[in-house]
């Protein structure tokens, strides 16, 4: 692991105040800019001292940026809202429980305190290879640590692994999309708005990144449609320990109900792939069925398909599998029939 | 700014891991260069070709109307491997440039069958076809240092027709085997990296430092094939060439066009052999 050092390099702090600042500012340093949010995830990159950018863009001064609004179709949250705000704002607690649940689970309570929601979709993977600074694929080299016959990757991916096997750590990504979210980026060429699950990138489609955001993009709100509002949630994160920790896998489900036939759903699981995973071919399996332990049991079957484990992390296979159950049937496995 | 990119390795040594991905902008500007300098070159300076008057004695009307030059056997392979090659070349760089796809799988396809193909045409070539057909020979190398002197004023001979193919063809052949061997034998290597379905992942196979160079030497030889490639495709479509580009696509060449630029005594098609007691046209 990276020696912390405590000392982060020198860099240019630029405080904007707008949006538009921001972006100026973001789009004037390109590649040598970084973005800082809540700073939990960029202070380790800068106390470390495996990034030295020459600027970093405070966005904290940005009131715009902040707070949770409601849209004539559903809410719309500032990416610099802090995840405890989500948690406990009353609309998205009543209505949308799902992204209150999946934020509240975000390590403690001083982190949700600070860490914003923008910041905890965006974080970058937390791979210790490719955080100790090593020349992994996802660093600009030319191999993958973690995927060697001794590389510790308990945490890594089963799912979509290409060359890097890093895994997207986020808690509220999944549940975002679930809620069938959108991502509003303002960009050089305007402003663009994509859905949750395209914002997140594979290793297959670009190894040095996690996300959609070129140099000089700014995510700068997240819309959820009242399309789900008030469903059946399920959310369900495992970890090693009970608080402060990143998930070993986490599953939320947004599921709308005719009688106990299941009429809609979306289901996506996080930290088995280097992004959130979207189960689609779950969805269509179980729409139109009886919501009970044996499509539960299809479900998570269909959901690990092609799933491929590392030397260490075989127990995700089981562990994603009995999750998607869980999520189907949204009762633990104790009282199911 | 260094052609090799450098990385520290988790032992503390400074390791290559690729090239600098700007040399795929200078192999693609120092191709177009090339091909403008030479279309210059070949509309306002160029004279007509010229060739020594061959001595040796045969019955052009005993030669088919159509010139056999390439076996349907040597196209296939020709147009498998070009479309391997683009294949490459394009999932290559393209990612390296901005355009983001899932390119791994096509590339390592396109690597297989590129390495298959390559050889099939080594055996192909070497039991099938006339092997030194490709090679530059002592005639060549003659006809080359007469043609320089010519071009720079100085007297020399004129030079032969060619045989089956000329210098310039086999020097480019001679370039692309070695730049292809280079790419192939290190890209076999690299796919011990990556998740094929031909042998378990080895990423240990070699020391960081031997595998740093592999994926220079690979880097390196891939974007010579931009420059190369974009020569080839250019020579294939300007005019005075398409005979021998249609050989490549429809397999014959004119009878016309075969007796303007080769040399029968050279590249023996079945009825064009000179009488007995006849020189050989040197």
């Amino acid at each position: 692991m990276a020696v912390i050092r405590d000392v982060m390099p020198a860099f240019q702090l630029l405080q904007p105040t707008s949006v538009a600042d921001a972006q100026n500012l973001l789009q004037k340093h390109g590649n040598h800019a970084m973005a800082l949010a809540g700073g939990m995830d960029a202070f380790d990159w800068l106390k470390d001292r495996i990034r030295k950018p020459a600027a970093v863009v405070d966005l904290s001064g940005i009131e715009e940026l902040r707070g949770i609004r409601a849209t004539t179709d559903g809410l719309e949250i500032g990416a610099m809202t802090t995840l405890t705000e989500v948690v406990n704002h009353p609309v998205v607690k009543q209505q949308y429980g799902l992204l209150s649940e999946a934020a509240s689970f975000v390590a403690s309570p001083q982190i949700r305190n600070q860490g914003t929601l923008g910041g905890n979709v965006s974080q970058d993977t937390r791979c210790w290879y490719y955080r100790a600074g090593w020349p992994c694929y996802r660093a600009g080299g030319n191999i993958c640590y973690a995927d060697t016959p001794v590389g510790r990757n308990r945490e890594h991916a089963i799912l979509h692994a290409d060359r890097c096997v890093a895994v997207n750590a986020s808690d509220t990504a999944p549940a975002l999309i679930a809620l069938d979210a959108k991502f509003v980026i303002k960009t050089a060429k305007g402003e663009r708005v994509v859905n949750a699950e395209d914002y997140f990138v594979g290793p297959e489609h670009d190894i040095t990144r996690m996300n959609i955001l070129q140099p000089g993009d700014l995510l700068t709100s997240i819309r959820i449609p009242a399309a789900w509002a008030g469903s059946q949630f399920f959310f369900e994160k495992v970890r090693d320990r009970n608080v402060w920790d990143f998930p070993l896998l986490n599953v939320a489900s947004a599921m709308r109900l005719s009688g106990n036939t299941i009429q809609d759903i979306r289901i996506a699981v996080n930290a088995a792939a280097a992004r959130p995973v979207r189960l689609k071919a779950v969805e269509d399996a179980v729409r139109g069925r009886v919501r009970n332990a044996s499509t539960g049991e299809m479900a998570g079957k269909l959901a690990v398909q092609g799933a491929v484990p590392l030397q260490f992390n075989a127990y995700k296979i089981p562990l994603m599998r009995n999750l998607v159950k869980r999520a189907i049937t949204g009762v633990q496995e104790a009282s199911w029939a | 700014m260094g052609l090799v990119q450098w990385a520290t390795s988790p032992l503390g040594q400074n390791v290559p891991i690729h090239i600098a991905w700007f040399l795929i902008w200078v192999a693609l500007i120092a191709g177009m260069a090339f091909l403008a300098a030479h279309a210059i070159y070949m509309k306002v300076f160029a004279k007509e070709k010229e060739f020594a008057t061959s001595d040796s004695i045969y019955d052009s009307g005993k030669l088919p109307v159509r010139i056999p030059r390439h076996s349907l056997t040597a196209r296939l392979f020709h147009w498998i491997m070009a479309a391997s090659m683009l294949t490459l070349l394009f999932t290559a760089f393209l990612p390296k440039v901005g355009v983001q796809f899932d390119w791994v799988t096509y590339h390592w396809i396109a690597g297989t069958v590129l390495t298959i193909s390559i050889l099939f045409h080594i055996i192909h070539a070497s039991f099938f076809l006339d092997f030194w057909s490709i090679w530059p020979d002592r005639t060549d190398l003659e006809d080359a240092k007469s043609r320089t002197l010519r071009f720079f004023g100085r007297p020399a001979a004129l030079p032969r027709k060619f045989a089956k193919y000329p210098l310039e063809n086999k020097l480019y052949h001679g370039t692309v085997m070695l730049t292809g061997l280079a790419v192939i034998i290190t890209g076999v290597c690299m796919m011990f990296r990556v998740r094929t379905i031909f042998f378990p992942r080895n990423p240990y196979l070699f020391g960081d430092m031997t595998w740093g160079l592999m994926y220079v030497l690979h880097g390196l030889a891939g974007v010579l094939f931009i420059t190369l490639v974009i020569l080839h495709i250019y020579f294939a479509v300007r005019p005075e060439k398409l005979p021998i580009t249609a050989g490549m696509v429809f397999g014959t060449m004119s009878r016309e066009f075969y007796l303007k630029e080769h040399d029968p005594t050279r590249w023996a098609v079945e009825s064009s052999k000179p009488q007995p007691g006849t020189s050989h046209g040197d």
